[in-house]
């Protein structure tokens, strides 16, 4: 705003965004430092910043007390599968919608756009009981086929659906006009040039997939099948308290590939997300 | 020809093309109008298969088994009418339930705007280092939910970091997780530092569309700082207050996780929100029906308060022109 700002107005501004900046990094911080300090040194007064001594023995015991590696393969290829799905989904019904005129579209458009006013929680009882009639409890298809099919995806084609409007319509009418079909016109023209919307899209689908809780801990049981948000609470004594080390490492397992992708790709990722104003 | 479909509702039947302009009919009655009408149908069918299957059949099956008496242990499920909802008006529970609900939303909405209004306003000046800062701020949306639930459980226990902070400036913390009100007020905190990264972005991006010229003019009239952030950011900037303001109450009124993980919903029912209280009554208890009648509630909340906010914008979003 004011270019000739005073030294002390700048100082000022500074020492409240580094103040506030404490609560966002800080945890972050805490987690993987804490990972690696023995038992005995987490709870040290005053807490040290950096771990003096490195000990790998919870990293070690977060896979010798659960199938961790078994469910980390299955967060990440739930949310790939998930992902990939969406994208399909998404583009063709938000293509669909934007770009073809086709009798009956706006009502149902709207039957779409009713899932976005439902939240997933509400619809939680009788999803378990649709899953569990036809024997699909304790797998992972409820965790594929609702969200790709679901409410999530209905944000998605939302998205998909704003952004093919906003696309000039010449390159497809001279598209179709040298005769390449509907499905031609989408796959080769609409959607190479709508690459931002689906990186939007595949972020925060990836993310959400990523996140999910309440619905692996109602769908799943067998500890093989755990996902990573359900199994990282699983990381109790006998008594039931948790077992802070082994829990640090497994989050800061879970959390930081993300967060490193994030660092690289910051860019697209707060433009991405700011793009669908979704919450994870 | 510019394709005229840029508002969903409320317009007729799209017009036929006029005299073939999108493609010339190859065959009799196998015209593009009727290609593009299987195509259109054919496009949106995955969509709207997946939706009537895992959204409006769910619904429906919802209230339906919200008038039945279901226990998945005794495998009974009998039809009682209301009895359900004369149930819910009567738990003993239901007031601290809601009590909760809404102080977490509330509190939640209030904080997370006012904070992600304020990083905005700051990240906004000419500084350098404000990318950095971005990034720090916006980090917490990509870090996983339970981890990052998990590391504030750490951090809060009578004994955790935040208190060992506390101590080192000479304040005595209280054991935040276990108190009433500090619980409420800790589950708040998580997640509104948790998130307020995206609705700090979506600020950002609605402060740079406010034109310069508009404070150059208020700044020659001699209006201070504070007045001229009230009368021009604010109103320029208010469609966006409405956007981030939805998406947070209804984010609030789904937060499940950080719940479950920090305080299991107590002390007492301090931290009891609806959908806590919904999953507790479905999946702890095994009662489905009354698991149902709490999700028709929960329905019926966050229809109710999309549909006011939707109405109130006329009201207090500012439109140029």
């Amino acid at each position: 705003m004011n270019n000739r700002r005073s030294l002390r107005a700048r100082v000022a501004i500074y020492g409240l965004i580094c103040l506030l900046a404490i609560p966002f990094v800080f945890p972050t911080w805490w987690m993987v430092t804490s990972s690696f300090k023995p038992v005995s040194d987490i709870f040290a007064f005053p807490p040290s910043l950096i771990p003096t001594e490195l000990s790998f023995s919870a990293y070690r015991r977060v896979f010798e007390l659960q199938p961790f590696a078994q469910q980390y393969l299955n967060s990440a290829y739930i949310a790939a599968v998930v992902t990939v799905g969406t994208l399909a989904v998404s583009s063709l019904a938000g293509y669909a919608f934007a770009r073809i005129r086709f009798r009956g579209q706006h009502a149902l458009f709207l039957v779409v756009l009713v899932g976005l006013l439902i939240p997933s929680e509400v619809t939680i009882v009788p999803l378990f009981q649709m899953f569990n009639s036809v024997g699909l409890i304790d797998t992972h298809w409820p965790l594929i086929l609702v969200p790709t099919l679901g409410a999530p995806s209905v944000l998605a084609t939302f998205i998909m659906r704003q952004f093919f409007i906003t696309l000039p319509s010449e390159l497809e009418e001279a598209a179709r006009v040298d005769g390449l079909g509907r499905l031609a016109t989408f796959w080769r023209i609409a959607l190479p040039l709508a690459r931002p919307a689906l990186g939007a899209v595949a972020i925060f689908t990836f993310l959400h997939s990523w996140n999910l809780y309440l619905e692996p801990i109602v769908f799943l049981s067998t500890p093989e099948k755990f996902t990573l948000p359900q199994a990282l609470t699983q990381f109790v004594d006998a008594y039931g308290g948790p077992m802070w080390d082994v829990q640090l490492s497994a989050a800061s397992m879970t959390a930081l590939p993300v967060l490193v992708v994030f660092v690289i790709a910051q860019r697209q990722f707060i433009e991405g997300l700011a793009h669908t104003g979704l919450k994870g | 020809m510019p394709v005229l479909m840029d508002d969903v509702a409320g317009r007729a039947e799209p017009r036929p093309a006029p005299g073939g302009a999108t493609g010339s009919p190859r065959r009799g009655w196998w015209t593009s109008r009727r290609r593009d009408q299987l195509a259109g149908l054919l496009f949106v069918t995955p969509q709207l298969v997946g939706t009537a299957l895992f959204v409006l059949l769910p619904l429906g099956l919802v209230v339906w088994y919200s008038l039945h008496e279901w226990n998945v242990l005794a495998d009974t499920f009998d039809f009682v009418g209301t009895e359900n909802y004369r149930e819910l008006i009567d738990d003993p529970k239901l007031p601290g339930v809601l009590r909760s609900t809404l102080f977490f939303s509330v509190g939640l909405v209030v904080f997370n705007l006012a904070l992600a209004l304020l990083l905005a306003v700051l990240l906004n000046q000419r500084l350098r280092g404000t990318v950095v800062f971005r990034t720090l701020f916006f980090s917490p949306v990509v870090v996983s939910l339970v981890a990052w639930t998990i590391v504030w459980g750490f951090l809060l226990q009578d004994n955790g970091g935040v208190n060992g902070v506390a101590g080192a400036v000479g304040l005595d913390g209280p054991n935040w997780l276990r108190g009433e009100w500090t619980a409420l007020l800790s589950v708040i905190v998580v997640q509104v530092v948790k998130n307020v990264g995206l609705n700090m972005v979506l600020f950002l991006a609605a402060l740079q569309g406010v034109p310069a010229e508009l404070y150059e003019a208020a700044r020659v009239e001699g209006a201070s700082r504070w007045t001229q952030f009230r009368r021009i950011t604010v109103p320029l900037i208010s469609p966006t207050i409405l956007l981030t303001s939805i998406i947070t109450v209804v984010g609030a009124l789904q937060v499940f996780a950080q719940i479950a993980v920090l305080t299991q919903g107590g002390p007492g029912t301090s931290t009891t929100v609806l959908v806590y209280y919904l999953y507790q009554q479905a999946f702890q208890f095994h009662q489905f029906g009354y698991g149902s009648t709490l999700s028709v509630l929960l329905f019926l909340i966050v229809l109710t308060l999309t549909v006011v906010q939707w109405r109130m914008r006329r009201k207090w979003v500012f439109h140029e022109q």
